[in-house]
């Protein structure tokens, strides 16, 4: 009995587990990491997509609300009065035909006055009488004397327009600018460049996993020593054998094969490192069983080890694809920077020269360039659970 | 219709050799288990006769046809690992299907043959499930069909039970003999470390030890008549008891006697030229009972009585700190810790070894 009247209290405290001081401090910090990552992505999205003359004036966090500016027009010429109930009237639209959805906030017949007069009251004119304008932009001066002035006198006023989004920046940027062009030419490079190193380095990896031949522990030193070499270093050597073996087959020097082929010699060693260190994790009763049921090394490689090393390929996939992605050195050596060779990385650096206060497109180009990577690894990410193998082996 | 001779067989890494000159004769359609302690060398012996490893020396046939240097699925061998090694990324269906796929089979016969095998199998619910979706005894089910589905001559199980909990493994065991009886031309090879597994499924044991054939035979024959000392302490539960001995009268009326109690009358020929020596005396602990009378092998004092229900094991300190001599008694004998006992055993159930360890042969 004393044990069980001991317990309780200790099981209703389970109940309300105490939250931790440590727990708070892990999920605060991964809060503010998380922010601190997300927040220039959400800046870049929301600001490429906003109207240009906003973008101008406010930042992206005002862009859910109205933003203002200040601006002038001149009321209609004296000879347009017309006589309403005694009085003489000038009428007209301060915002003209294409005001659009603006709204006027405030008027008034200085610079200094222009928060002066709300929309809607009336304030006296120099030339005198009184000038009411809408919030619309219409306005009514009306005089008891007739208007004489010359040249329509200056209303100073405060437009507010509401939120505008627009996919113009992107049409501005994929089109006139060339990005469009830019972004089938970095296609054109990074996926050949990422499905050539992979084919290669999962045969190389197998190989050098489960195939016994002499030399086989040298190659493998030498391939991870390779992993090392900077590939500033071999950039001007590679070039130069590249220049010699086109010229020699009258291929033009620089051109998409040119890259694809440096892209995949300098992926080649991590590639083979990675795949290799994970295919020879692969439990070996399965290739024996594979072995017995009558495969051949290729046979087990198609059907067995490839698959298996799904999760290792798309990872590493992720990687090169990325890495050529965001490449510029590379590309600008052996592709060079002609207008329908440029890459996007190349162009975006093009771009920001020549057009460097053109925010809006800055910002359309770059999120244009973070889209592809985006797509990769959210759609590649579910094959980093290393899930694959569960069922195989006891 | 698979005649299986090894002849001669050492299988060397660099310069251990793990395996020592084995001869083996296995017969069509027998079930034969290799036994032994872990290390012995019976999964390599296993793996040589799948062709997984290469042999260094000795030749291994066939059907009278050597077959060193053939690939392991031109051997007519199925193999049943101990890891079961299904194909994780295939369904139980395709698992089954993959050798003959490679065979290149009609989709239809495939289909045919593996329907069949799982019907036997109890799998046909299953077909569709990837192996991560299956139980372990149904696992171990599914690398038994992917071996039957390819009609082998020849079976080779490597500890496939040593995964399951003791209740499958029991029925598993079942299934297996089952499996057996139900393909009498096949034969089938069986490594095991478990003695009651050897036991229970084989036509004949090959009990090794560091690479050496120790001996072969059935069953009973190993129990009854082991070979030497390591085969009579190996098979058995609890083991043989074994005390060191000093022969002393050989032919018609051989007698030895224990180191530190009365000359025993054996059942054993005995050569004359023995006589003198040294050797060992063996009596397994079932053939030990209780006694008053002055027949009595072994006096002492009970040290330890375990009651485990249909039996009791009764640890006796005969003066051999250490080593106490096990009786395999009834399960309702009244005796406590403490207790003066004297036990014998029937003059045809004592063994006698002698000095290299190699059994007097007895009558059988």
């Amino acid at each position: 009995m004393t044990s069980i009247a001991l317990t309780r209290p200790m099981v209703s405290r389970g109940r309300f587990p105490r939250i931790k001081l440590s727990r708070i401090f892990v999920h605060a910090s991964l809060l503010f990491f998380v922010a601190l990552w997300t927040f220039p992505t959400v800046g870049l999205l929301i600001s490429s997509i906003r109207d240009k003359d906003q973008l101008a004036v406010s930042g992206w966090w005002t862009a859910l609300t109205n933003s203002t500016r200040l601006t002038t027009a001149r009321v209609a010429e004296a000879s347009t009065q017309v006589q309403e109930d005694g009085a003489w009237v000038v009428k007209g639209n301060l915002l003209g035909p294409k005001g659009g959805s603006q709204t006027i906030e405030s008027f008034g017949i200085t610079n200094a006055d222009v928060r002066g007069t709300p929309a809607g009251a009336s304030t006296a004119m120099r030339d005198g009488g009184q000038i009411i304008v809408q919030a619309n932009g219409d306005y009514v001066w009306s005089s008891p004397t007739p208007f004489a002035y010359t040249g329509g006198p200056r209303i100073y006023y405060v437009v507010g327009s509401p939120p505008r989004f627009t996919l113009d920046n992107y049409k501005a940027v994929l089109a006139a600018e060339g990005i469009g062009q830019s972004f089938i030419n970095s296609l054109t490079v990074a996926i050949p460049a990422t499905v050539i190193p992979i084919m290669i380095a999962a045969f190389a990896a197998y190989a050098l996993a489960w195939m016994r031949f002499p030399g086989r522990t040298l190659t493998v030193v030498v391939i991870v020593g390779l992993i090392v070499v900077p590939l500033q270093m071999s950039l001007i050597p590679l070039l130069r054998l590249y220049n010699e073996i086109a010229g020699a087959l009258g291929v033009e020097a620089k051109g998409y094969v040119g890259v694809w082929l440096a892209h995949t010699a300098f992926g080649l060693p991590l590639a083979i490192y990675l795949l290799r260190n994970y295919m020879a994790g692969l439990p070996r009763e399965i290739m024996e069983s594979a072995r017995m049921d009558g495969a051949n090394h290729f046979k087990v490689f198609t059907s067995m080890v490839l698959p298996l090393s799904f999760p290792a390929l798309a990872s590493f996939a992720i990687f090169q694809f990325l890495w050529i992605w965001n490449d510029l050195l590379v590309a600008l050596v052996f592709l060079g920077a002609q207008n329908d060779k440029i890459v996007l990385t190349a162009r975006l650096v093009n771009l920001l020269g020549t057009r460097g206060d053109n925010w809006e497109l800055l910002t359309a180009a770059a999120f244009i360039s973070i889209v592809v990577p985006l797509i990769v690894f959210f759609s590649l990410q579910r094959y980093f659970v290393r899930g694959l193998l569960a069922g195989s082996v006891k | 219709m698979s005649h299986l001779q090894i002849v001669n067989l050492s299988k060397r890494y660099g310069a251990v050799e793990v395996l020592k000159d084995i001869n083996l004769d296995i017969r069509s359609g027998e079930f034969t288990v290799f036994v032994g302690p872990s290390g012995c060398g019976k999964s390599t012996l296993l793996r040589c006769i799948a062709g997984l490893e290469t042999i260094s020396d000795g030749t291994l046939e066939i059907d009278g046809e050597v077959v060193n240097e053939r690939a392991p699925s031109k051997r007519g061998i199925a193999m049943v690992f101990q890891s079961y090694a299904l194909y994780p990324h295939m369904t139980v269906f395709n698992n089954m299907a993959y050798a003959l796929k490679l065979q290149k089979f009609s989709k239809d016969q495939i289909k045919e043959k593996v329907t069949a095998v799982a019907a036997t199998l109890q799998l046909t619910p299953y077909l569709d499930r990837l192996p991560k979706a299956l139980s372990g005894g149904q696992r171990q089910r599914v690398a038994i069909g992917r071996a039957i589905v390819r009609e082998p001559k020849v079976f080779l199980f490597d500890e496939p039970l040593s995964n399951l909990d003791a209740a499958l493994r029991v029925a598993t065991r079942i299934e297996i003999a089952k499996l057996h009886e139900s393909m009498p031309s096949t034969t089938m090879i069986y490594v095991t470390h478990d003695q009651v597994e050897a036991m229970t499924l084989a036509d004949r044991i090959v009990v090794l030890r560091a690479g050496v054939v120790e001996q072969v035979g059935a069953p009973m024959e190993l129990y009854n008549h082991p070979g030497n000392l390591f085969v009579a302490g190996f098979i058995g539960s609890p083991a043989m008891n074994m005390v060191p001995c000093v022969i002393e009268a050989a032919g018609a009326a051989p007698t030895v006697r224990p180191v530190g109690h009365a000359p025993v009358r054996v059942v054993a020929a005995v050569p004359a030229d023995a006589v003198g020596k040294k050797g060992t005396f063996g009596v397994r602990p079932e053939d030990l009972s209780l006694t008053t009378g002055a027949e009595a092998i072994f006096r002492g004092k009970a040290e330890l009585v375990e009651h485990l229900g249909e039996l009791t094991l009764l640890y006796v300190d005969v003066g051999n700190p250490g080593q106490p001599v096990i009786a395999k008694l009834d399960g309702n004998v009244p005796i406590k810790r403490g207790e003066a006992i004297a036990l014998t055993a029937p003059a045809d159930r004592l063994h006698v070894f002698d000095d290299k360890g190699l059994a007097f042969p007895r009558p059988a």
